[in-house]
């Protein structure tokens, strides 16, 4: 009887755990991440085993399908499957190694999360700041959280000084877009050999 | 007559980019806001020319900066910091920040005297607030001025046809360091080292922004738009004098990202 009940006890906390969820504080969420990152970028590897393993991360804790999305602009709009799958790809892999390799260029930064102020349901702003060494001032990174769901919050944008990287990336594609005619193709083609190279 | 010249030149530079920015408003509601670049193929070639220009020139200049001892650059950044308080007050005041205008006044008193012409920063020692340059185009950006066309100029780099009124208002009489030392008639200083304080500004800028120019250079598919959407973010910010990286700044565009579901 005591085994049944202590069995049925195990059934039901595991059963709880199961399906309670836990949400993560985007605060705590950065801090977890750069940290991670932070870890990998004072490794004693070689720079390409920093880009891969940043990659997982950014793979982990980036909306990169969103960011894409916002890149593009309202041209999204007019896209049909095919095509929003072609980009997405190539969007990936060309963020992937953007980001990586602009990261790789730090050794050891350190941030520090300062504070976190709640836009709406969707989104959270944390406010953190690069410290600064004898190289380099310190530098205000901003990070847009996309929190819809609270236990998967992800990453869309940096504000670095008031600067959004998503907008610079997006007025770059218009750019493109403009200077050819809107053709998605030639956009296509600028990712893909960008992350080929 | 070169007066009135410049004055013809202001005139129009203010009254198209005025107009230019109406435009804007109105293209802004009917699809994604974007950056006028009337010049492009004239700005790109200028670019590509300014790209040039730093590879020989600039970038190895402001290596040569960077290797300088820490005390000299910074005594060399805070006498820059200073001169550039000559154009931040009368701005102030045109904003209507007269408490600021003060501040920077006393700034100025204090770093030109004790600091020994601005040598050393002994305002902020003493507990003066945090120093925000300002400039005649953020001037007239506050007063509703849109930007107008993108411009990158030669050797200057990006501006905008508002910013670029807001540079002839400097040797227009609104620098008091440019009319002391260009029109000014003294022993001391002249046209020339009213031009080598400007580049030395430039180069400054330059060794400050190494790696970040090359890290952005290195990861960007179109580096001139790139830059391009810095500028004009950049600027954006300063005009609406929101502390960098503020929640006002960036909510800006979130009805955007509010759009974007990609689950």
């Amino acid at each position: 009887m005591g085994r049944i009940f202590t069995l049925f006890i195990f059934f039901v906390i595991s059963q709880t755990n199961l399906n309670f969820a836990y949400s993560i504080s985007p605060d705590v969420f950065i801090q977890s991440t750069v940290n991670r990152a932070s870890q990998i970028l004072s490794e004693n590897i070689s720079k390409e085993e920093k880009i891969n393993q940043l990659k997982i991360i950014a793979k982990e804790t980036v909306d990169i399908k969103g960011v894409g999305f916002y890149s593009l602009g309202t041209i999204r709009n007019d896209l049909n499957n095919e095509q929003i799958n072609t980009y997405i790809d190539l969007f990936e892999s060309y963020f992937l190694k953007s980001f990586s390799s602009r990261l790789a260029e730090y050794t050891n930064p350190e941030i520090e999360v300062k504070n976190k102020q709640t836009l709406n349901n969707n989104y959270t702003i944390v406010n953190s700041i690069l410290i600064a060494t004898d190289k380099r001032p310190e530098i205000k990174i901003d990070w847009r959280v996309y929190t819809k769901n609270p236990e998967s919050p992800l990453i869309r944008d940096l504000i670095i000084e008031g600067l959004s990287l998503a907008r610079t990336q997006k007025e770059e594609f218009a750019s493109i877009l403009n200077s050819n005619d809107g053709d998605l193709k030639v956009l296509f083609k600028i990712l893909e050999d960008f992350s080929k190279n | 007559m070169i007066k009135f010249l410049k004055i013809t030149f202001l005139s129009f530079f203010i009254a198209t980019s005025a107009v230019a920015g109406s435009d804007g408003e109105i293209e802004l509601s009917k699809k994604d806001k974007t950056i006028k670049d009337c010049f492009e193929p004239l700005n790109r070639a200028t670019f590509a020319l300014n790209q040039g220009l730093d590879k020989v020139i600039f970038k190895p200049v402001a290596k040569g900066y960077r290797a300088l001892p820490a005390p000299i650059k910074k005594a060399t950044g805070n006498a820059l910091n200073n001169l550039s308080t000559l154009i931040t007050i009368p701005n102030n005041v045109l904003q209507g920040d007269l408490k600021l205008a003060a501040i920077n006044t006393g700034r100025l008193v204090v770093n030109s005297t004790i600091g020994i012409l601005g040598v050393f920063d002994v305002a902020t020692d003493m507990g003066f607030p945090g120093y925000i340059k300002e400039d005649y185009g953020q001037t007239l950006g506050t007063w509703g001025v849109g930007s107008g066309c993108y411009l990158v100029l030669p050797v200057l780099g990006p501006s905008n046809i508002r910013d670029t009124a807001g540079m002839f208002i400097n040797v227009m009489g609104g620098d008091p360091y440019y009319n002391i030392s260009v029109n000014g008639n003294n022993e001391y200083l002249d046209g020339k080292f009213y031009a080598a304080t400007k580049a030395l500004s430039a180069v400054e800028f330059r060794a400050s922004n190494l790696e970040s120019f090359d890290n952005l250079e290195k990861n960007s598919v179109d580096f001139y738009a790139s830059v391009k959407s810095l500028y004009t973010q950049d600027r954006e910010n300063k005009i609406k004098n929101t502390q960098r990286g503020s929640i006002e700044v960036i909510y800006k565009e979130d009805q955007e990202w509010e759009e974007i579901d990609s689950n």
